[in-house]
Parts: structure tokens; C-alpha cells; sequence
């Protein structure tokens, strides 16, 4: 199973090596990899018709609870047939559609890097995992619409798209965090048992929140929907491939999988509800009003989303079978019209419905796909559609008293669909045909079989239900609903209300196609409306937090040396300072102090003398002798106490030091104060709190009790093992030898740093 | 004794710390020595001091019995004094250089990584 998974991913590595081969007669290949899975994944249909399920578990990260842990079920296995399914056509498809493409390898690469992660996200039982799959199908998703990467909409549509989806996959994760913390498990099957408990706690609510922002943005939900029509600017084969069967159903995916866990609130029915609906009327209102066939497309699958996530929030048996049919059906037609709009698109080079038509007579097959999936699209008998809409108003009818009003919404938005359907699907086929497309001829076979054989099943699967009742939707629908009666999907269902509608709605739609001319005069009136659309309001925020990000970076990150150290220090010393304040036990013991002589006072004060005289001096010079003089006394003061070692190192590196500085005095510049008074003070009065905070600290340490296991090791092994009287010196040539190797290679290097930067002249820019 | 080489250790980060917030970058050296010198005090004193007993051992011993002074801290503050050496020659003749060059002592003044030509 994971092999499955990966598959993709290992494709995707290898792609920048075959890039010669699938640029060639390679490409035919590449299709095997998701028929392939498709066919694997296949092979379960059985098993799981007759209620079975599947699981796989491999560790990953097994002590934080994360694990590639799958679980095949109804849900799972009709996207896995989906993604696999779909994704062997539109491989096969970009073959003639790109061919010859530049950057084909880079294509398939992404391709299949996405598919990969659409198969995890929709497989994982891991919540985690699920999660970092989700991500990737973002990343990739951004790859693959920012393809033609040398157009700037292009790029900007890809990053719109990843910033929107990639926010909400935020509040995903801190949704899937708190929720694995509640029920104590990242494995969602764990997690179902412990169902009522989660919906019983007081975190619920931000849970279902931040599930839904997370699920809404990927299913292009009201209002964050405008990254999809955006994301329009992707090759067709992306736009097929994202928007009907995989991308942006990954959320309603999420909805339906968390439906048993966390559904059946009044927080998650009323939500889905209103954002569904809203949604759906919006999105079928605005597809009319459009004119490129695949912005037609593009809000159309908003509404399809919204009409989905509607059904799911409905939350009744009867609602979630027709969500699980419905997905089945919208992939069916969507795909099928996507890749007629490509192919219209390669072939004529226009995707305006204004100036297309009567293309039946040149594209025969083509046509006959894109009429089968209007139809399928317009729910007209015997298509799979059809069975798809009854299932729509049975379930909106059935729902107590806004009954009406969902149903009223649902026909408003079926009607504006159908509308769309034969827009993208009838229009530019019908008609006369102009004269400069008289020239057209038919595609390779890979362009058109494809979405011939996607419209076919939607008849196929209208005509004889029966071949996806028992296998698929059962499955699906028991995926969602636990213990619920047995499905049966039928296409006539005799002459009742449903029926009616159905019937009402497919006139509406063919009375609207004939009234309602697609002009470009009332696309543009909608444009008025640009000021006040999400999308507008979405950059406003995005300016505004770049503007606000580059503020904070210049705050922080201003490349001052001395703002840096201020920072630090004083972020340091408040922490410090209140921990003291907090209560220190501050004891010093003065019988344990050394007694103090008055050599030891006025070497101290001569100490103290000169560092001040450092400090404040005004020349440079004066400044450099005090500091001379403050090493010497601390030789002095290690040579007091026990530590000749060190007293005769200070003494010669002092010296050194001092000449050093003094040779080149004259060559550094004036000793000058660039700061102002009141900076002097601020530093003043951080440097003494800092200060006085390590004398503090250090008595602290002076009162604590020390560990000399260290210091009685070398003490007694000095001599014994190393045949060495002088303990300091035992421990760096001897013990610590290889320290001390190193340390003098640090000093060599710093020599040859001096040497060279003495010795080293720049032409033209100084004369010594 | 030990209270007022706390005093010292003290007066010796403070004035480290105020002369690195100098714009000078001379002054940024001595601030540098100020506070090396600082810790190598602190080491040593949190090392305790004990006075005229240094860790050699006797012509007739074989190990250090009595009390003695620390080893330890002396040998890290023997590599800590060298090293700083290393680091403040190096950093003198940096500033010297880029003076010659920059033409100027103000860290503010420094902000650009190229040579500038007339």
C-alpha cells in the first residue's frame, strides 16, 4: 500500500533524469503509473462492496503517536478510483496536449507528485499524516497552476491559490492538534469511538472551527472561493485534474470523513448549511454571467462544491447518499467538459463562448462527449445526473421546516447550472460554423477518448445504477453514516414531486439558454462589483501584512550591531531581574571569605581606577594605557592567588596587546563620540543593570556548594599518569592536548589574517 | 576579598557592554577586552580562590593532598587569554585596514560590504 502511495513521488524524483525520454515517445508510457494504481486499487472493489475495509500501518514517528497508518474504505476507495482513474486520462490526454512542451518532464513531475498526495490525503487514518498530505497536494497544486511560469497572472494565480489554501491548512493542523489532544489518539478510527465524548467538550467548537476554515478554503468556499476561477490559468489538463475530481474535493473529503465523528451538531449542520448554499447560489448565479468557457467551468465547480458540502451539512441519510453520488456524478461530467475546453481551446485558440460555435461539424466525437456530459450536467434521464439531482431534492425535501426554502435554493442553482453545462457543453458546438474554423480538423485520438469515455460512464452508470450501487456508493454512504439502512439508487422512481422538480428544472434551464445571450457587455457589468469582492479585500489584507512583516523584520533585524546586543541584553536582563525580584536567597557566609589585605585594596582600586579612566577617556591613547594597566593587575591578582600559570599568560599577552595598539595608534581613527548624550545614558543604565546582575548572579554561585570530582581527577593524576608536576600545564599539553593543538591553530590562522592584512595592498585606494 | 572581585567582575561587564554599544568601532575593541577579561575573572573566582597555594605538586609527592587551588579554570582561562589574543590582534588590524579603506571610524557609516571607488 505505501509503495502505492509513493509510487507517485519516486516518478516525480526521477522525472529531471528521464527528462529526455518522456520528452520524447516516453510520455506514452507514463500513463501505465496511475492506470496502474487504478487498477490496484480496483482489485478492492470487491472486498470492500461486500463491507470489508482495509488497513495498513507503518511506524513513523511512533513516540509522538504519528504513523502512516491507511485505511481503505467506501470513502477512501471511490476518490482512490477517482484520482487513479481521472489521473490516467489526463496523463494521457497532456501527451498530445503538451506535446513537444518545453518543461514536459517538470509537468508529469508535479502531476505526479499531486496525485501521490491526493492518494495519502485521502487514504490516511493518521489525522498528522493527513495533514502533511493535504500540504503537499497545496505545494504541488502551486506548481502545477503557476506552470506557464514566464506569465506574471499565472504566478500570481499559483500564489494566490497556495496562500488561501496554505492559511487554511493552518488552521487545519490546529484543529487535527486539538483534537488528537482531546481524544487522545491521532488515529482517526481510534478517534470515532470516543465520538459523543468529543462533541460533549467544551473545545468542540474550535475544533469544528478550524476543521471547516481548513476544508472551506480547499473546497473554494464563499468567501475564499475567488482562488479557484484564478487558478483557471493552469494548463486544461491541471484545471481537470484540480477542480473535478481531487484538489478542491479534498475538503469535502474532510467533511464527509470527520461527518461520523464530529457531525450531527446543531454548530456543524447550520454552518455547512448557510456556507453551502450561499455558496452554490453565488457561484450558479456568477457562472452565468461569464463567457470563458472556463471561468463558466470554474464557478460552476464552486457550486457544485457548495451545493456538496450543503448535502453533507444537511447531515440526513438522505442527503449524504446524494453527496456520495453527487461527488461521483460532478467528477464524471466536470472532467469531461474540462477536457473539451481544452481541446477547443488547442484547436481554435479561443475558449469564448461568444465566438464559438457550430464546431459539431468539424469535432464530431468531441461533440457528441460534450453534449453526453451537458446532458449528464443538466440531469435529463437516463443519466447518471439525473439520478444525482433526484437524490438532491429528495434529501432537501425531506428536511422539516426550511424544506422549501433549501429546495428553492437547490432548483435556483441547478437551473443556473444546467444553464452553464449547455453554455460550456451545447453552445459551441451547435450553430453554423464560421468560416476560419472550416479548416479544423480532429485531434489525436489520446485528446478525444478520453472525455468520450468519462460522458460515456455517465450514461453507462444512469443507464444501470446497479453497477455502482453495491459497489461504490453502498460503501460510501456506510463510510459516512454508521448503521444506516441499505441504500438503493434507482433511475425512475414513478411520477412524484421529485420528478416534478426535476422536470421544472430542466425547463427553466432551456428556457433561460434561450433567452440569455452570453454578451461581453454583461460580464463586465459584474466587474463593478470588484471593489467589495472578497478577493479585493483578501490583497488589501495581503499588502497590508507584507507592509506590516517588512516593519517588523526593520524593527528586528535592522543590521545594528548595538540594537542587537540592546535586545538581547535587556530581554536578558528584565527576565533576570524579575526572577531576583521574585525572591533570591542571597546568603554569603563571611567566614568562608579570604581575608583581604591592603595590598589586595589598592590593587583593587587601582583596578577600578583604571577601567573607569578606559571608559571615559577622551584619547585614544590614554584609553589604551589604562587598559594596559587593568591587565596588569589582574596578573597581579592572579599571581595572588595561586595562579602563576596565568599571571605570567596575561602579563605577556597584555604587553602584546598594548603594543599592538600602540603601533598602529596613528593609524586608527580619532577617538570620537558619534552618540548623544541621552543614548550615552540609556547604554549607561543598561550596562550597569547587566552589571550588577552577574555580581549578583556570581554571589549567588558563591553560596552554592562545589563539585571538584573534575579538579581531585587531575589533581591526583597529574604525576602518575603523566609525569607532570605543574597540574595547569599537565592538563593542556597532556589531558586536553589535542585542545590546545587546535587552539594554536586558531592562533596561526589569526597570524596569517594579521600578516596578510598588513601586507596586502589595494591598488588606487590607499597610498601608505 | 571575593566581595570585591564580585564588585570588579561586575564594573568589568558593565563598562565591557556600554563601550560595545559605542558606534566606535575602536571602542567596540576595548569593549570586547573589557569583557573577555570580565568572564576569565569569573571563572576564576567561581573557581574559589585560595591564597599561595599553587596546583604544582611537590619535588617529593606524587599527587596534590592539601588544599590547592583549582586546576580546571586555570587551564580554561590559560586558552581563554590566548585565544582573545588571537581574536583582538586580529580584529586591530581589521579595524586599521578598514579605516584605510572606509575612511571612517562610524559603525553606521559601515553599510556596505563592497569597496567604494572615487
Amino acid at each position: 500500500m505505501i509503495l502505492a502511495i509513493l509510487s507517485g513521488f519516486v516518478l516525480a524524483g526521477c522525472t529531471p533524469f528521464i527528462s529526455k525520454f518522456i520528452k520524447g515517445k516516453g510520455s506514452l508510457l507514463l500513463p501505465i503509473l496511475p492506470f496502474g494504481l487504478f487498477v490496484y486499487f480496483f482489485s478492492f472493489l470487491k472486498e470492500i462492496g461486500e463491507g470489508q475495509t482495509f488497513r495498513f500501518n507503518y511506524d513513523w514517528v511512533p513516540s509522538y503517536g504519528i504513523n502512516f497508518g491507511f485505511h481503505l474504505d467506501g470513502l477512501a476507495i471511490l476518490f482512490a478510483l477517482l484520482i487513479t482513474g481521472v489521473g490516467t486520462l489526463v496523463f494521457t490526454y497532456t501527451t498530445s496536449y503538451l506535446k513537444g512542451h518545453h518543461y514536459l518532464d517538470r509537468f508529469y513531475g508535479y502531476l505526479s507528485m499531486f496525485m501521490a498526495s491526493m492518494l495519502g490525503l485521502v487514504l490516511s487514518d493518521n489525522i498528522i499524516t493527513l495533514f502533511i498530505f493535504w500540504e503537499l497536494t497545496s505545494i504541488s497544486s502551486f506548481f502545477l497552476i503557476g506552470f506557464n511560469n514566464d506569465d506574471p497572472k499565472s504566478r500570481k494565480s499559483a500564489l494566490l491559490a497556495l496562500s488561501i489554501t496554505g492559511l487554511g491548512g493552518l488552521f487545519l493542523l490546529a484543529g487535527m492538534v486539538l483534537l488528537g489532544y482531546i481524544g487522545g489518539s491521532y488515529q482517526f478510527q481510534e478517534l470515532l469511538s470516543q465520538s459523543t465524548f468529543i462533541k460533549e467538550h467544551t473545545s468542540y467548537g474550535w475544533i469544528v472551527g478550524l476543521i471547516f476554515i481548513g476544508a472551506f478554503t480547499k473546497s473554494a468556499q464563499f468567501p475564499f472561493h475567488f482562488w479557484l476561477p484564478g487558478a483557471m490559468k493552469a494548463p486544461t489538463p491541471v484545471s481537470t485534474y484540480l477542480h473535478s475530481a481531487t484538489m478542491v474535493k479534498a475538503g469535502i473529503y474532510l467533511l464527509a470523513r470527520f461527518t461520523p465523528l464530529l457531525g450531527g451538531s446543531a454548530e456543524w449542520n447550520t454552518t455547512l448549511i448557510l456556507v453551502g448554499s450561499i455558496t452554490m447560489v453565488y457561484a450558479a448565479i456568477h457562472s452565468v454571467l461569464r463567457i470563458d468557457m472556463k471561468g463558466i467551468l470554474a464557478y460552476s465547480t464552486i457550486s457544485a462544491l457548495g451545493i456538496l458540502v450543503f448535502l453533507i451539512g444537511l447531515g440526513t441519510e438522505a442527503s449524504l447518499l446524494a453527496a456520495g453520488v453527487f461527488i461521483l456524478v460532478h467528477a464524471l461530467y466536470k472532467a469531461t467538459l474540462f477536457l473539451i475546453t481544452g481541446i477547443v481551446d488547442h484547436e481554435t485558440g479561443t475558449r469564448d463562448v461568444t465566438v464559438l460555435s457550430g464546431l459539431s461539424k468539424v469535432l464530431m466525437p468531441v461533440a457528441i462527449a460534450a453534449g453526453l456530459a451537458a446532458l449528464s450536467n443538466a440531469g435529463a434521464p437516463p443519466f447518471f445526473g439525473f439520478i444525482g439531482k433526484d437524490l438532491i431534492y429528495e434529501a432537501t425535501l425531506a428536511y422539516g421546516d426550511w424544506a422549501m426554502v433549501l429546495t428553492i435554493a437547490a432548483v435556483v442553482t441547478n437551473v443556473c447550472l444546467l444553464f452553464a453545462g449547455l453554455l460550456a457543453g451545447v453552445k459551441p458546438f451547435v450553430g453554423s460554423l464560421p468560416s476560419n474554423f472550416t479548416s479544423l480538423h480532429l485531434p489525436h485520438p489520446t485528446m478525444w477518448i478520453p472525455p468520450l469515455i468519462l460522458a460515456g460512464l455517465g450514461l453507462v452508470f444512469g443507464l444501470f445504477p446497479s453497477l455502482v450501487e453495491g459497489l461504490i456508493v453502498q460503501p460510501v454512504f456506510s463510510s459516512m453514516v454508521i448503521d444506516g439502512a441499505p441504500v438503493h439508487i434507482k433511475l425512475w422512481h414513478g411520477f412524484n414531486l421529485v420528478l416534478g422538480l426535476s422536470l421544472l428544472t430542466l425547463t427553466l434551464g432551456v428556457i433561460l439558454y434561450m433567452i440569455v445571450k452570453p454578451s461581453s457587455s454583461l460580464f463586465s457589468k459584474t466587474l463593478k462589483f470588484e471593489m467589495i469582492a472578497p478577493q479585493t479585500l483578501f490583497e488589501i489584507f495581503g499588502k497590508f501584512f507584507n507592509a506590516f512583516a517588512r516593519f517588523w523584520t526593520g524593527l528586528f533585524q535592522n543590521g545594528y550591531l548595538r540594537n542587537y546586543v540592546i535586545t538581547i541584553l535587556g530581554f536578558l536582563t528584565i527576565l533576570l531581574a524579575y526572577r531576583l525580584y521574585q525572591g533570591v536567597n542571597l546568603y554569603i557566609d563571611t567566614k568562608q571569605l579570604t581575608a583581604l589585605t591592603i595590598y589586595e585594596v589598592i590593587v583593587a582600586l587601582m583596578m577600578i581606577v583604571a577601567i573607569v579612566f578606559t571608559v571615559f577617556s577622551r584619547s585614544r591613547l590614554v584609553a589604551v594605557a589604562s587598559l594596559g594597566v587593568m591587565g596588569y593587575t589582574i596578573c597581579l591578582i592572579f599571581l595572588f592567588y595561586s595562579a602563576p600559570d596565568l599571571a605570567m599568560t596575561q602579563f605577556s599577552i597584555d604587553t602584546l596587546t598594548v603594543i599592538l595598539f600602540v603601533l598602529v595608534i596613528y593609524n586608527l581613527p580619532k577617538y570620537k563620540n558619534f552618540s548623544s548624550k541621552a543614548v550615552r545614558i540609556r547604554d549607561g543604565i543598561l550596562s550597569v543593570f547587566f552589571g550588577s546582575l552577574i555580581a549578583i548572579l556570581t554571589l549567588e554561585v558563591l553560596s552554592e556548594p562545589l563539585n571538584r570530582e573534575t579538579s581531585i581527577f587531575y589533581a591526583e593524576s597529574a604525576y602518575l599518569l603523566a609525569k607532570g608536576k605543574n597540574v595547569v600545564n599537565v592538563i593542556l599539553v597532556d589531558f586536553r592536548g589535542f585542545d590546545t593543538m587546535v587552539e594554536i591553530t586558531v592562533l596561526v590562522i589569526a597570524a596569517i589574517g594579521v600578516f596578510s592584512l598588513l601586507k596586502l595592498r589595494l591598488k588606487s585606494i590607499e597610498k601608505e | 576579598m571575593e566581595l570585591i572581585l564580585v564588585v570588579i567582575i561586575g564594573l568589568l561587564y558593565a563598562s565591557g557592554i556600554y563601550m560595545m554599544l559605542r558606534r566606535s568601532m575602536v571602542k567596540l575593541i576595548i569593549g570586547l577586552i573589557l569583557l573577555g577579561n570580565g568572564a576569565n575573572m569569573l571563572i576564576f573566582l567561581l573557581g574559589r580562590i585560595v591564597k599561595g597555594k599553587p596546583p604544582i605538586i611537590d619535588s617529593t609527592a606524587k599527587m596534590l593532598t592539601e588544599i590547592y587551588a583549582d586546576p580546571v579554570p586555570q587551564a580554561l582561562i590559560l586558552t581563554a587569554i590566548v585565544i582573545s589574543f588571537g581574536l583582538q590582534s586580529f580584529a586591530i588590524i581589521l579595524v586599521k585596514r578598514a579605516y584605510k579603506i572606509t575612511q571612517t571610524d562610524d559603525l553606521d557609516e559601515l553599510n556596505t560590504t563592497d569597496e567604494i571607488y572615487e
